[in-house]
């Protein structure tokens, strides 16, 4: 039971009609993952080698080293295959449940990241896989409505509250208390009940540890710092756990969304900083820290970025922020799409607007993160093309592209 | 954990426990429909406590969440709507563990539980507390003399179901089919295999999941339960609103009553009553 919890975080909040599934997944994970019984962890290493892409570069970034008079490393997670950090736990996940004998896969997805890396590791492992995405987000992040589908996926719109990730987890866990004798819930980050929060963190952490070797090699010494957005913090969790035990700050950039006051009677939190601002409270699996009234409702979040767009937050997280081993930090949507243009232009990378929050943090405070930075470049911009550039035009943005060359028309 | 309210309302014969969202539409609303189930025959009531996120209820039960929560319903609202009832049967809160662990100034299940007891509650159903997770709860509960039922799944076998019998009084609520809540025109073959585990303790034992008419109650009873729950099919009343065929009490006071009939019939049909 103690490894259900990060300190007085985390555990299994679920229906009982699950926990014979959870305690199922907890001897899959205990077996394979962490003894590698019948060599899951080596095929599970080669195949994200080979068809994820791994290992990613650790990326002296020039540009920004110039401007902030520091050394920026990027630890480039854009360059996975699928174009984001989530590859490494929907293909651990995809090949367990594979190894458990399960033919069925769902999943959640709020910007469509982590459902493209669920429906491509499924194509790949000839797995059935059906994707829960909220309405407003299929809209928000068309590009990989389209690529989940042609890998076969089925995508479920979900229009109960506001169409975002909490209700797209929300009706994942319903479909899994139908179907779980025969299906795996592959959640998408270090978020819900036991053993996912630390199954995930483990498949993640391949990012920590090659960026631990690398930095080591490339400057001969440690990071003063690692930043990395937080969502429900599995990027995060995967670039800071091999320095968990260094002398490296940690921060954890949240998004600060328009505002970070929260409208009690409408039950709106315009952000999705629950680090920084939450409660403790028990959502989804876990006992974390929240964006809940005084009631103990769940808020309704917002952010520019549908994958930062949550109420909740994994619990290691919120453990490792109690114990202030971790800073949570949070930048707004116009700092993130600043950031977006930013580094699109001095850096010849496109970032996910997730990760553009990273970015925003290291210009805002750059000052204070020491000689040797690195953030994680935990996604590629592709998907948010669209909805940048509506963003972009409501707003005046330093540096932002004149985008009338398309006033012509077809 | 005998004499309690809720065991008394099994004495004397199958117990019919309709559930419905409190402040759907309204509070007073509320009231109305509760006297009506009542009146109908219901033995206990299960009155849920809205959360915004009800992870084990399927569509009928979440719409029923959204008009309560949009009408303003609140914990508070909520335990001054059951101070109020008055009904003369036992009420169980059924909602969600963050409601509970949220309530109070202090931290933990306890402020919640005593508020409970002081308005009249008997007991609760927590659909996502598994028995892992529920020593606080159960602590507070013994404490101020209320029960706490827990769900038993079609997966639920061996140890975990152990774990779950050494925890719960006033009876255990057996789920009658895998996946959430929500009204259905069969009674699922699992019911009966569920039944069959439970035969070795003698807690009532009540079915829910999809009960929704009277066929299916005197099935169920029929086959061992000592009580059946119906929810989706009584709220699906209740959003329907006033018809040709009635108003929303008068029907819920019908369907209700026809629910305990078949009940009964399933408890006479049975060949020898387990409860003498
Ligand atoms: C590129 C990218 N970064 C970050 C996130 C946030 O997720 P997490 O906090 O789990 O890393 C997402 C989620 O969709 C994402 O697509």
């Amino acid at each position: 039971m103690s490894q259900s919890k990060f300190g007085r975080y985390g555990g299994q909040y679920v229906p009982e009609a699950l926990m014979p599934a959870i305690e199922e997944l907890e001897d899959a994970y205990q077996r394979y993952v962490l003894e590698n019984e019948e060599g899951f962890v080596d095929d599970f290493r080669a195949r994200l080698r080979d068809f994820g892409g791994r290992p990613t570069p650790l990326q002296h970034a020039e540009a920004l080293s110039a401007r902030y008079d520091r050394e920026v490393y990027l630890k480039r997670e854009d360059l996975l295959h699928g174009g984001a950090h989530k590859l490494n736990n929907a293909l651990g996940q995809a090949l367990l449940a594979k190894y458990m004998g399960k033919e069925r896969i769902i999943a959640e997805t709020g910007a469509g990241q982590h459902g493209t890396a669920t429906a491509m590791a499924c194509a790949h492992l000839g797995l059935d896989c059906e994707i829960y995405m909220g309405e407003r987000d299929i809209n928000r992040q068309r590009p990989n409505v389209f690529r989940m589908r042609l890998n076969g996926a089925e995508v479920n719109p979900v229009t109960t509250g506001r169409g975002t990730l909490k209700e797209a987890i929300s009706e994942t866990m319903r479909d899994w208390a139908t179907s779980v004798e025969d299906t795996h819930y592959v959640i998408g980050s270090v978020v819900g009940p036991h053993p996912f929060p630390r199954m995930v963190r483990d498949f993640q952490a391949v990012i920590s540890e090659e960026a631990r070797d690398q930095v080591i090699e490339k400057t001969g010494g440690l990071p003063d710092s690692v930043l990395a957005c937080a969502g429900g913090g599995s990027n995060t969790m995967g670039a800071f756990h091999e320095f968990t035990g260094d002398d490296t700050d940690l921060y954890a950039v949240e998004a600060g969304g328009s505002s970070l006051e929260v409208d009690e009677e409408g039950g709106v939190a315009p952000n999705s900083a629950s680090l920084s601002t939450g409660s403790e409270g028990v959502l989804h699996g876990a006992r974390t820290k929240l964006l809940q009234d005084s009631d103990g409702q769940i808020m309704e979040s917002h952010s520019v970025s549908s994958g930062l767009d949550y109420a909740g937050v994994g619990p290691e997280l919120a453990h490792l922020v109690d114990e202030g081993r971790v800073t949570p930090v949070n930048v707004d949507d116009d700092g993130a799409l600043e950031s977006f243009h930013r580094l699109s232009q001095l850096e010849g990378i496109i970032p996910a607007l997730e990760t553009a929050h990273a970015f925003a943090f290291l210009e805002e405070e750059y000052e204070d993160l020491g000689e040797i930075v690195i953030v994680n470049v935990s996604g590629r911009g592709d998907k948010d093309l669209e909805s940048v550039i509506e963003e972009t035009a409501e707003r005046d943005i330093e540096g932002a592209p004149d985008m009338d060359v398309f006033q012509g028309g077809l | 954990m005998s004499g309690s309210r809720i065991d008394e309302a099994f004495a004397d014969g199958p117990a019919f426990i309709p559930y419905l969202a409190a402040g759907d539409p309204n509070i007073e609303s509320t009231k109305e429909y509760v006297r009506a189930l009542v009146r109908g025959g219901a033995d206990i009531v299960e009155l849920g406590l809205p959360f915004s996120e009800p992870i084990a209820e399927g569509s009928t039960i979440q719409n029923a969440i959204v008009r309560s929560l949009e009408g303003g319903m609140t914990p508070d609202a909520y335990f001054d709507l059951v101070e109020d009832l008055d009904i003369g049967v036992p009420v169980v809160c059924m909602t969600y563990y963050n409601l509970i662990y949220r309530y109070g100034e202090e931290e933990g299940p306890e402020p919640f539980v005593r508020r409970a007891a002081k308005v009249g509650i008997d007991g609760f159903v927590v659909p996502d507390l598994p028995a892992e997770e529920a020593d606080p709860l159960r602590e507070a509960c013994d404490e101020y003399g209320l029960d706490l039922i827990f769900i038993v799944a079609p997966t639920t076998r061996g140890e975990r179901l152990r774990r779950i019998m050494d925890r719960v009084s006033g009876y255990v609520y057996v789920q009658a089919r895998l996946g959430t809540t929500g009204a259905r025109t069969d009674v699922s073959d699992q019911t009966d295999t569920s039944l069959g585990r439970l035969d070795e303790w003698d807690v009532p034992k009540a079915v829910g999941f999809g009960i929704s008419e009277r066929e299916h109650a005197e099935r169920i009873v029929t086959g061992g339960a000592d009580g059946i729950i119906v929810g989706s099919a009584l709220v699906d009343i209740v959003a329907e609103g006033d018809t040709d065929d009635g108003t929303v009490a008068e029907r819920l006071e019908r369907k209700a009553r026809e629910l305990k009939e078949g009940a009964l019939a399933g408890g006479e049909s049975r060949p020898q009553p387990e409860r003498p």
